[in-house]
């Protein structure tokens, strides 16, 4: 990547002397860029966005028919049901994260842009926990409720879904980045990224179960909130190099 | 000190000789350690007071749940070394490791199970140990499929590399979740196989096993390594030398 051209702004801005300062983009620019580009790109295609929700409502109402209509049983397996259906549905969108721009050379742009590929995949990143991790966080206490948990239980489900899914993104990008260049990589993508996601299930779970029975459940968000900041820190380093490896 | 010997662990015709020439030396003793362990184990320790001839499975079991470990961490090294340095012999390593890792892992899920039959009633206890055990097995499961999945070998070498490096550092987090999960749902009344303190008799055959299984990974490794080279350099000239053909 140092034979570029000295025309590409990004890279010009790195040789002074090269081009104008106008020309320099920092990197905080350039992800806060990125990021705006993809919700965009994700607002023009609306119908995309539904996809992972209704498969979430769709999972969720498997276990009433499957187990049993009656209230109290399905509260008491609704942390479980909530948490793979959450799973399962990140998994889903975890198809729409790379794999356009991978497709129309947005990637590989990005890698020879010069700019630091861990922010501005940090930045894709984001905007894919934007439009699926918070959209489901928001729905979780709508199914939940259907589950039969309290009106009480809301605040906590909302949160502890919201924090995981963060966690569950920055695995799935990892995933998604190795899987890169494989055809039906779907199922293999799901061996990579379920073992890796299976801590935030057993907290996310834990806080979810303490939400509905109205006890204090600051422990278990607390090791949730832990594994988000483990997986901002280090798991967008591991992005960048996946997609560096499947560009090569 | 001269660093030539570090140096050549590079090359793959030197590490090719080297890999056949230590193969016996890790096999032999690896036998040998296996045999008197198995002796010493099956029919020379005492039967258990609480689990009579049951606890025997443990000179199975302990050595296999210990290597499943070890193997995994040894790849991540091998692939963090390959990543870092661009080794190409560290990634065979690597590629050598994960069968072996994933065939131990499944000993230990297997005699898990089998141990847990009579002393549980039940093959599958949702123990925080088997547990995470079966994660693992899926981890290497993982690891195997993406390399499966990427034809280029170099692509694929460091691929699994960057996926190895995760899986280690996820390691301990999923084990303790596992472990803090499993408290919150039983209570740790399930007997347990390991004791503060063995009696000599019994634990003697059990450090054998587990000196034994290492080092027949040891020389496993080795054997692999040297089909996984002569996959990679078979259309190099040295390849025709080395084999004799």
């Amino acid at each position: 990547m140092s034979e570029l051209p000295a025309s590409i702004p990004a890279v010009a801005g790195r040789e002074p002397g090269l081009s104008p300062a106008a020309l320099r983009v920092s990197s905080l620019t350039a992800a806060r860029m990125a990021l705006r580009r993809d919700l965009t790109l994700a607002f023009r295609q609306r119908a995309q966005l539904v996809q992972p929700l209704a498969f979430f409502a769709m999972v969720t109402l498997l276990f009433p028919l499957g187990v049993s209509p009656e209230l109290g049983r399905l509260r008491e397996i609704a942390p479980g049901v909530l948490w793979s259906a959450e799973l399962l549905a990140s998994l889903l969108a975890l198809e729409f994260l790379f794999r356009d721009d991978a497709q129309d050379g947005t990637l590989e742009q990005y890698a020879l842009s010069g700019q630091s590929l861990t922010a501005l995949l940090f930045a894709k990143t984001c905007a894919h926990w934007f439009l699926t991790g918070l959209p489901l966080a928001l729905m979780a206490p709508v199914a939940a409720l259907s589950l039969g948990a309290p009106v009480g239980a809301v605040p906590g489900i909302l949160l502890s879904v919201a924090l995981g899914s963060v966690t569950l993104s920055l695995i799935g990008a990892i995933g998604a980045s190795l899987t890169l260049g494989i055809k039906r990589g779907g199922a293999l993508l799901s061996l990579l990224t379920l073992p890796l996601s299976l801590p935030v299930l057993i907290f996310g779970a834990r806080a979810t179960q303490l939400a509905i029975l109205g006890a204090p459940l600051m422990a278990p968000l607390e090791l949730l909130g832990a594994l988000a900041v483990l997986g901002i820190t280090l798991a967008p380093l591991a992005a960048a190099a996946g997609v560096r490896i499947s560009l090569e | 000190m001269t660093w030539t010997w570090f140096h050549r662990l590079g090359s793959p015709p030197h590490v090719f000789a080297l890999a056949r020439r230590l193969t016996p030396w890790l096999g032999w003793p690896a036998a040998l350690l296996i045999l008197g362990g198995l002796w010493g184990g099956l029919v020379l320790a005492p039967p258990d007071y609480q689990q009579g001839d049951g606890f025997r499975i443990i000179y199975v079991h302990a050595p296999s749940a210990w290597l499943s470990l070890m193997v995994y961490t040894s790849m991540a090294i091998a692939a963090a070394v390959g990543l870092i340095w661009r080794i190409k012999v560290a990634h065979a390593v690597a590629a050598s490791c994960a069968p072996i890792g994933a065939s131990f892992t499944l000993a230990a899920l297997v005699t898990g199970a089998l141990w847990g039959q009579p002393m549980w009633g039940t093959f599958w206890q949702w123990d925080p140990r088997l547990t995470s055990e079966l994660i693992l097995f899926f981890l290497y499961l993982g690891y195997m499929g993406l390399r499966a999945g990427i034809e280029d070998t170099q692509r694929a070498d460091r691929a699994s590399g960057v996926l190895a490096v995760v899986g280690v550092v996820n390691v301990p987090i999923i084990h303790y979740s596992v472990t803090w999960w499993n408290s919150l749902h039983q209570a740790p009344s399930v007997m347990r196989l390991a004791r503060p303190t063995l009696p000599g008799s019994m634990l003697a055959p059990l450090l054998m096993m587990l000196l034994g299984f290492t080092l027949l990974f040891g020389a496993l490794v080795l054997v692999r390594l040297r089909a996984e080279i002569l996959a990679r350099e078979r259309t190099s000239g040295w390849i025709r030398e080395a084999v004799g053909a």
